[in-house]
């Protein structure tokens, strides 16, 4: 089974609020929207952020764009004004979910 | 159809952007964001020292650049940069008008900022709860800086009704810049659900300036020529279908993709994107790329809007500081985090306690913080510098005080190959936390005033 990064089959953009990040990423063709919905879950999402995103991870389908939205609770030191991280708003969370390893065969 | 350009994503953003949008090309209006959260709380402290102040200065100074232009070309502009004074915004904007010549009517739209209203509304019962905690707010009361309600664009499509060319607003949600004029010019109604949804996801589109023209944009960006990046524009129709476009010849792009990532910044639940005149389903979008730098949205369905504003509270929450030190090559990422240990036991052994104490490693996974950033065991010793960012967050202001004077002594009594960023101490500053709640609609009503007043 081949094992690619997700950045090869999706590009992604991510934003906040509170302390709630929220990544989306999408297919970068159509025809592998099934492979991200079957193999980026809520679960996988968690795990990937481990020490990150200390709350639950949400996810939410939009098939008719082909993407897929993530909400990280409690990922952000507080959030925006609160934090003392370098990205407060979780901007750079896209790639940072883009780095997953994922299992790319069809169907 | 009616163009309607975005010029200002926050405030902070291009100053040459709304410029551009008005003489660029031919559009009908001109929408502009200078509102984030933090921002209301900074206006607020700048009326209580002056009561003439508390507005976006930059939009008076743009207005002063383009308002023969505007003038010109019947532009009309919708602006949320009245912040928590647009009546002096107003007479900012008419003082202009006067000078070059110009006869403009301007409206306001406030009734937003219910700073004065907060202990009748709890007297009243209305606990204005923390949306994301549930706690009321009467546990930070004395601590509240600013607090405003996020209006619609029903009170805006209501100015431009009254003839408006410039409407400035308080807080009104940065989607309902957009969609008041659609409102204004195709008869919608309040009930039209479908295509409030539709104006609503053409404001988002928009709200955020050249994010959705290509800033940003992980597709290609080496390709994406951005020193002269156009500013979006939609071309609205009547039944609510539209089209984001750019001014001809403008660098930048729009794209399926330019577009969906800006579809999905800052998204929740995308069947429920709710604000005070519907809920949008992201879910019903249908996208298509319609001729080069043109997308075209259709299919938008929408449910009906909620019993309820959003307000947006800011509060003071303690203070923090944050300090940098630099190390160079070779053992930069090691030396770095030997660093933030030696820091940590320094503040231990001054007896200083924090609610929070953070280490990052700029240069090594700062920004990702995850497992999969960590630097490789052979690639770590390698890296040319790790800046080491470190801070600490308390409601103590002089143990952050103190905190601050720990840092410029490692240039000289810590490990080898340092230097210091920046000149002199961190400085400490007080965090404005921000409090979200809900008020019934029927709390609280817009109010619209235009200028010259009418008979």
């Amino acid at each position: 089974m081949a094992r690619r990064k997700l950045i090869e089959l999706a590009h992604a953009r991510s934003g906040d609020k509170g302390d709630t990040a929220n990544v989306g990423i999408i297919a970068r063709r159509p025809e592998d929207y099934p492979i991200l919905v079957r193999e980026v879950t809520a679960a996988r999402v968690k795990e990937h952020f481990k020490g990150v995103c200390l709350g639950k991870v949400e996810r939410f389908e939009l098939p008719n764009l082909g993407a897929l939205n993530f909400l990280l609770h409690e990922s952000l030191d507080g959030g925006g004004t609160v934090a003392l991280k370098a990205d407060p708003q979780g901007k750079t969370y896209s790639s940072a979910l883009l780095r997953m390893e994922i299992d790319d065969a069809a169907g | 159809m009616i163009r309607i350009a975005n010029g200002q994503g926050f405030w902070g953003d291009s100053l040459e952007a709304p410029v551009e949008q008005v003489r660029g090309g031919p559009i009908d209006y001109l929408t502009l964001d200078y509102l984030a959260e933090v921002t209301m709380s900074i206006l607020q402290k700048q009326r209580s020292r002056d009561p003439k102040a508390g507005y976006a200065r930059d939009f008076v100074d743009m207005i002063a650049r383009v308002l023969p232009d505007l003038d010109a070309r019947r532009t009309r502009v919708i602006a949320n940069a009245g912040g928590v004074n647009p009546a002096a915004c107003r007479d900012a904007v008419l003082e202009i008008a006067k000078r070059l010549g110009l006869g403009v009517k301007v409206a306001t739209v406030a009734g937003d900022d219910i700073m004065d209203k907060l202990d009748e509304f709890i007297a009243r019962g209305v606990e204005l709860k923390n949306m994301e905690t549930g706690e009321p707010l009467s546990t930070i009361r004395g601590r509240v800086q600013s607090a405003n309600v996020y209006f619609g664009a029903f009170p805006v499509a209501e100015a431009l009704g009254r003839g408006a060319q410039i409407v400035i607003t308080g807080r009104v949600t940065d989607t309902g810049l957009a969609l008041a004029p659609m409102i204004h010019e195709f008869g919608w109604k309040r009930d039209d659900w479908d295509k409030l949804s539709a104006g609503t996801i053409a404001g988002h589109t928009v709200e955020c300036g050249a994010q959705c023209t290509g800033g940003n944009c992980q597709i290609d960006w080496e390709t994406i020529r951005y020193a002269d990046i156009g500013y979006p524009i939609i071309e609205a129709e009547p039944d609510g279908t539209f089209s984001i476009t750019k001014h001809p010849g403008t660098g930048g792009r729009v794209t399926v993709a330019s577009v969906k990532e800006q579809l999905l910044y800052e998204m929740g639940d995308p069947r429920e994107y709710i604000t005070p005149d519907c809920v949008a389903d992201f879910t019903s979008i249908h996208l298509e790329q319609a001729g080069p730098d043109r997308v075209r949205f259709s299919g938008i369905r929408g449910r009906p809007a909620t019993e309820f504003y959003k307000v947006s509270i800011s509060y003071g929450s303690g203070f923090k500081a944050i300090g940098s030190l630099a190390y160079g090559w070779p053992d930069a990422y090691k030396k770095a985090r030997a660093v933030e240990q030696i820091l940590r036991e320094r503040l231990d052994r001054l007896g200083l306690r924090f609610d929070a104490i953070r280490a990052e490693f700029l240069g090594a996974n700062a920004l990702h913080g995850i497992a999969a950033a960590e630097p490789s065991p052979e690639c770590a010793p390698e890296l040319a510098e790790v800046v080491l960012r470190f801070g600490v967050r308390s409601n103590d202001r002089a143990a952050v005080e103190r905190f601050t004077k720990e840092i410029a002594p490692l240039a000289l009594n810590g490990p080898p190959v340092v230097t210091g960023l920046g000149s002199g101490r961190p400085r400490v500053e007080e965090i404005v936390a921000y409090w979200p709640a809900l008020i019934p609609k029927r709390e609280v009503c817009p109010e619209v005033r235009l200028w010259p007043e009418e008979n």
